[in-house]
């Protein structure tokens, strides 16, 4: 368990309706030892000063509203061990979106990039009586890719993501692109392809994997991306 | 103006796999010419001059500044569609590219076989 220490924070601040640019702002705050994440010591933080805004909701790392940039590294607060952040704490909001208010981001764009690669199967064979069956193999191909909880903390440390949200899908999003070029049971994967058949969609990808680096759910866009290059390679040659 | 935006020019997968055959082709070069490089008797311009006298070195080392050149396109390219967003600015700044490239392409020409 962690001992009786001093946090010292150092968090971006911002509301458009009272400040006119953001700023950086210090804030210290006791720890007694009971916390064990960065939210824990944010729930405390916001008993002591309510105006701090941040996105929270399991605190378990499964429905990923609580990212943000942590030390320079997008990450997840809830996972966030105290202990292996040392004594100062810088905060940012996750880099590239719009902020809505300190560490709240606009996620409209990212959203939209992961509903352009249309994430359900879509199947127009006459559904049997029970259920579309796969193979223990064919359903292997799905894991490392289904565990997505969307937190945007790898599509929002991703250059080509920054400089082209618009047009770039990202790697949230190519990630379950993937995934449901994948499934057997889906049938559009030609579709899927030609989707992201184009030289921002998915070619804005150049493999930093900076993705990989910082997916709180360890999982690996770069390699999704990857295969969906392999799968367009294999079918035009 | 258009205000909606577009994607879906179906170049993407051409272009990015042209950039990693043109990368093998100039690695397996830079090997061969490194070879001969080494293979030279001496390091004097006569015996620069006879490796590079033969067809077949000059067909290559050709072969090589087009893939260079190609493998540039796809990668200057890339940074304009990366950094400079009006079309028309975009579209000069790709001829110019383009331009470059080829009048490079033909200089490498013109000195090889004039050797």
């Amino acid at each position: 368990m962690s001992k009786q220490r001093t946090l010292h924070f150092k968090i971006y601040r911002y509301d458009p309706d009272k400040d006119a640019a953001p700023y950086m702002q210090d804030i210290s705050l006791e720890l007694d030892g009971t916390e064990r994440k960065l939210l824990d010591a944010l729930t405390k933080l916001k008993a002591k000063d309510d105006s701090v805004s941040y996105r929270r909701s399991c605190r378990e790392g499964v429905c990923g509203s609580d990212a943000m940039n942590i030390n320079g590294k997008n990450g997840l607060a809830c996972l966030t061990d105290l202990d292996a952040l040392g004594d100062t704490v810088t905060l940012r909001p996750l880099p590239g979106l719009p902020v809505i208010r300190d560490l709240i981001v606009d996620m409209t764009q990212f959203f939209k990039q992961y509903h352009s690669i249309k994430p359900y199967v879509v199947n127009n064979t006459p559904a049997p009586e029970r259920e579309r069956l796969q193979s223990p193999e064919d359903r292997e191909e799905l894991n490392g890719l289904y565990e997505c909880i969307l937190c945007a903390c790898c599509s929002t440390s991703c250059p080509s993501f920054w400089w082209n949200p618009d047009k770039f899908v990202g790697p949230a999003g190519l990630l379950a692109a993937y995934r449901f070029i994948a499934d057997t049971r889906d049938e559009t994967t030609n579709d899927r392809l030609d989707n992201l058949e184009d030289p921002y969609r998915l070619f804005r990808c150049h493999t930093i994997m900076n993705c990989v680096d910082v997916c709180p759910k360890s999982l690996n866009p770069t390699k999704a991306i990857g295969k969906i290059k392999e799968m367009m390679l294999a079918r035009s040659v | 103006m258009v205000r909606r935006t577009t994607v879906g020019a179906h170049y993407g997968f051409r272009d990015w796999l042209a950039q990693r055959v043109t990368a093998i082709v100039m690695a397996l070069y830079t090997v061969l010419l490194a070879i001969c490089l080494i293979c030279l008797p001496d390091y004097s311009l006569d015996s620069w001059r006879a490796l590079f006298s033969g067809g077949l070195m000059k067909f290559v080392t050709f072969l090589f500044f087009l893939a260079l050149f190609y493998h540039a396109w796809v990668g200057i390219r890339d940074i304009w569609m990366d950094y400079v967003k009006p079309t028309s600015i975009r579209l000069a700044l790709h001829c110019v590219t383009i331009f470059v490239l080829l009048g490079y392409a033909g200089w490498a020409a013109q000195i090889l076989w004039r050797l």
